[in-house]
């Protein structure tokens, strides 16, 4: 309950020191950090207009991809504080959820007609449907390691000690955090802030959407954004440390995250659209050798 | 008393051809019901008992033929009895277009050969002596076959009834020889029980390979899949649907009866089946993201779970092996369970794909655009089907997937370096597969049901009759349940699986995390409806507004055309899979000095790459080979008499020179 507690209150900064980052380093005036909670509690004041080509799909899916994502985070364990739900191998729940409120936002774009949000649901499918196994491999490769199989068990008996187990943290932190960009069609596979629809991913997918859904949806993408930042901030800390020190470091690890998505929005450009499954894929092949790294580390590959 | 009545219904379905027309479906229905009132008797008496039931049937050439059934035949006759039945209650809505068009013989024939398919497949899974087990497989084939070429006035529906029946028919030979095999080796019974001699004596792996063949072709195994996504289209969809949903399972059943007599040399076979099955997923769903035709698209889809299901069996053989029973338990529980939800979420997928089809006339998803305006309940229950195949929380396909995986995640924890290795390609592939299927059904699901119409196909379509929602209805009312409580069905499948391993402790350790599943799903469902609940609250005193589909202001858009299909959907899809896919483009590039460009057209094809190097281009050789041959075929009876004096002669100087 903690864990949750902790996830939720973190998330709507979360955004705010990306854009604060990012405007410093385009040398910019910097938006206040609740600038974005200004931004939705506007949203959530207003009415809404419903394209009259749309359906009920388009009004039930800002809502159930905004419960999949609120549902992943009661998952989600910080240190030794367990998670809302925890069970055996909940992370394939976890990860069918978010899934689900992806098909979801899919069809609800495809429910419009418009061809924009076709081509942006078309990716966001193709996208997520590349990124799947390197999460799996890498949830595997932990579950090897720690020889336990929950999204707790595997972060409380996370010991990061070993030369070999530097490299498994810091390949498991790289592929993470492309994950949650992925996830969150942030450079450099999308960038948010080029207002041309023919190249956006998810930006795209919500044109229609307005009013109460589309605060829903936003807040949605800071749940997101500190889920992945919370699994980042589980390899670092430690469970024997105390407790106030597990949840300083927390926050000190979703502040770093969400700098160094700021970092890299600014100075990474972003992928040319026809090789962006390519480099998902590459992070399938990093997850890989994650994999054979634990299978070393656990003397499953005897190296002489 | 029971077999009385079992017999005293094969003796009243010669009835249906003296019944007047319109009342033939009441007939068929009844003596339906009344099979699946006896069978589910003997279902309720297998799982209330430890042993299974065995009682004799009749006698055939001088042997008694006996009526065997254990948990897994009495799971398989649960399958069976709920996909006819909802066969049954949709075919009346189904067919009631054709009602004019074909005689009362046509009729009966279709309804005889559907009940006796019923009958057939109950008796596949009953009988384990071998030779009345092949007299009744080829009976299903042959009622299976009847069922096919019902719109028999279309020349493609006959030939592919007759490619399904040829390939069916080689299929029989492979079992065939697999029983003749075993039996000249051992001499003991021909029957399935005489296999266990047979393996405890030799190495299993060859007699497995020539059954899974035999088997394979009817579970369509790539490479022996080429007759499902043909066949399935061609059917009336009550037909496609019972197909799908469990002709194709009986192969898995072969399959399971035979590796139940198995009981050493295990790893190659679940290694095999491990494989084969890995390939059916991936190659299953990439060329059924690339199809046009929704129900081709549907039978590939079939290929894909397939692939799902031998996943789950070829880890619990492979488990067996190597001695997890987690991996074993789990494993088997997995792929059974997936044998009922897949016959479940696809039934329904076709009985409303097939809805779609008698309303608009066309299978073509291209044509089709904004059904679910029209057809809402039936877009609501496609919805619920595609979610179900994709395996997603809280509906049932999930719960198989989610068993599948969990064994795999415990067995990677105690397995050596070649278990881990091999569960790694299972986890990610299994993975890649739950993508992909979320691909095609987003993609099917928007262009068949969601957006505006893409031709005046649309226009007139309609909402679906009551029988066929009460179809619907029924089946989704079963998808639900074990989707939310799947604890329910966790005693039988236990059942069921000690047939295989006795040390079914992995799957009681998941009741609990069943029961949390459970939970959350709840919690899931609950929270949206009160979301939903703050949305009304919200909107109800805001201005909401209704106005046309935003297009950067741009309000000239042509929605038919400009829209995304089925094509460019996939198109993203194709470029990075094109060795599998096979998918052509044909279009004419503008060429540099043309100013006013002139009407132009864009095809794209795709082909299934195994189904032509194994299928068509050998057939084509043999025809093309024999043509030639066909020179000699002049029609002029002086020829014919030269052939006869030439062949008289070669005799003759053969014996002369003491050749022969």
């Amino acid at each position: 309950m903690m864990s949750l507690f902790f996830i939720l209150i973190t998330a709507p900064f979360f955004v705010g020191i990306i854009l604060k980052v990012k405007a410093k380093f385009a040398a910019r005036k910097l938006p206040s950090i609740l600038q974005p909670f200004y931004d939705v509690a506007r949203l959530f004041k207003k009415g809404a207009i419903y394209s009259t080509t749309t359906s009920f799909i388009f009004k039930i899916a800002p809502l159930v991809y905004f419960v999949s994502v609120l549902m992943a985070a009661l998952f989600i364990p910080i240190g030794s504080l367990k998670g809302f739900l925890s069970f055996n191998a909940d992370f394939v729940y976890f990860a069918y959820l978010l899934a689900f409120g992806k098909f979801m936002m899919i069809i609800a774009a495809m429910d419009t007609g418009s061809s924009f949000e076709g081509m942006g649901a078309n990716r966001e499918a193709l996208y997520s449907m590349l990124i799947e196994p390197a999460f799996f491999i890498l949830i595997a490769s932990l579950a090897l390691f720690t020889d336990n199989n929950s999204f707790y068990g595997l972060f409380l008996n996370l010991h990061i000690s070993t030369n070999l187990s530097y490299i498994l943290g810091l390949a498991a932190i790289y592929v993470l955090m492309y994950i949650a960009m992925i996830e969150n069609s942030r450079s450099p596979i999308d960038d948010a802030k080029t207002h041309l629809e023919l190249t956006m991913v998810h930006e795209v997918m919500v044109l229609d959407n307005s009013g109460f859904d589309l605060a829903l949806i936003h807040i949605a993408t800071w749940i997101k954004f500190s889920i992945y930042g919370t699994l980042i901030s589980n390899f670092i800390i430690q469970n024997e440390w105390p407790l106030a020190l597990q949840i300083g470091s927390f926050f000190f690890v979703q502040m770093a995250f969400a700098g160094v998505v700021g970092l890299l929005e600014s100075f990474r450009a972003r992928n040319k659209l026809e090789k962006n499954p390519q480099w998902i894929i590459m992070l399938s092949a990093i997850a890989i050798v994650l994999f054979l790294t634990t299978l070393i580390i656990t003397q499953k590959i005897i190296l002489y | 008393m029971i077999l009385f009545l079992l017999k005293a219904v094969l003796i009243l379905s010669l009835g249906l051809f003296f019944v007047p027309k319109n009342r033939k479906y009441f007939f068929t229905f009844s003596l339906h019901l009344a099979l699946v009132v006896i069978s589910s008797f003997l279902i309720f008496n297998t799982f209330n008992q430890v042993a299974s039931l065995k009682f004799p049937f009749l006698s055939l050439l001088n042997n008694t033929i006996y009526i065997e059934i254990d948990k897994l035949s009495a799971f398989f006759m649960l399958v069976i009895n709920f996909t006819c039945l909802t066969g049954i209650i949709y075919a009346k809505a189904y067919l009631e277009p054709y009602y004019k068009s074909k005689s009362s013989l046509e009729f009966a024939l279709h309804y005889f050969s559907f009940l006796w398919l019923h009958i057939a497949m109950l008796f596949v899974v009953m009988f384990r002596d071998a030779l009345a087990f092949l007299i009744v497989w080829e009976i299903m084939a042959l009622t299976a076959f009847l069922l096919v070429i019902f719109e028999n006035e279309k020349k493609e529906t006959i030939k592919i009834g007759i490619q399904y029946l040829i390939q069916m028919h080689i299929a029989v030979v492979f079992i065939m020889i697999g029983f003749i095999w075993a039996y000249s080796q051992t001499g003991a019974d021909f029957s399935f029980d005489g296999l266990s001699v047979y393996f405890e004596s030799h190495n299993p792996l060859p007699l497995f390979l020539i059954f899974f063949i035999g088997f394979g072709i009817k579970a369509g195994f790539i490479p022996l899949h080429s007759w499902l996504p043909h066949a399935h289209p061609a059917a009336p969809t009550h037909v496609s649907a019972v197909m799908s949903g469990v002709i194709i399972k009986m192969g898995i059943y072969g399959i399971l009866r035979v590796l139940t007599y198995i009981h050493h040399d295990l790893f190659n076979i679940g290694l095999f089946i491990l494989i084969s099955a890995l390939v059916n997923g991936l190659i299953g769903v990439s060329l059924a993201i690339v199809q046009h035709d929704i129900k081709k698209l549907l039978a590939y889809h079939s290929i894909e779970n397939i692939g799902i299901i031998g996943i789950g069996i070829g880890l619990g053989v492979i488990g067996l092996a190597i001695n997890i029973p987690a991996l074993t338990v789990l494993g088997f529980a997995g792929g059974i369970m997936h044998i009922l939800n897949h016959s479940l979420f696809k039934s329904l997928l076709f009985y409303t794909a097939g809805a779609v089809y008698t309303q608009t006339h066309t299978r073509n998803i291209e044509e089709l655009g904004g059904l679910i305006k029209k057809m809402p309940k039936t877009a609501l229950f496609f919805l619920i089907g595609a979610l179900a195949i994709c395996g997603l929380p809280p509906f049932n396909g999930f719960i198989s997937e989610f068993l599948i995986y969990s064994g795999m995640f415990k067995a990677l924890l105690s397995g050596n370096l070649q278990t881990d290795i091999l569960l790694f390609f299972a986890i990610s592939g299994l993975a890649i597969i739950g993508g992909l299927a979320i691909f095609c059904f987003t993609k099917v699901f928007s262009i068949v049901f969601l957006g505006t119409p893409r031709s005046d196909k649309v226009t007139h379509a309609k909402e679906a009759s009551t029988s066929m929602i009460l179809a619907y209805a029924l089946i989704a009312i079963t998808i639900l349940l074990i989707g939310l409580l799947p604890v329910l069905f966790i005693n039988p499948l236990i059942d069921i699986v000690s047939i295989f391993t006795k040390d079914t402790q992995a799957i009681q350790q998941a009741i609990p995390t069943l029961n949390s599943i459970s939970i959350s799903s709840g919690l899931f469902i609950v929270l949206i409806a009160l979301f939903w609940l703050v949305r009304y609250w919200q909107q109800k005193r805001q201005n909401i507004r209704k106005d046309a589909t935003w297009a950067c202001a741009y309000t000239g858009a042509n929605p038919a055309i400009h829209q995304y299909t089925a094509t460019s959907y996939a198109d993203n899809f194709v470029q990075i899979s094109n060795q599998i896919t096979n998918v052509k483009k044909e279009f004419k590039n503008f060429e540099e000095a043309e100013i006013f460009p002139k009407e132009r057209t864009f095809q794209t094809h795709s082909s299934d790459k195994i189904e032509d190097y194994l299928i068509k281009t050998p057939t084509t050789f043999i025809l093309n080979f024999l043509q030639k041959i066909g020179v000699f075929q002049t029609g002029k009876i002086q020829h014919y008499l030269l052939y006869a004096f030439a062949f008289i002669m070669m005799i003759f100087i053969l014996t002369l020179l003491n050749l022969i």
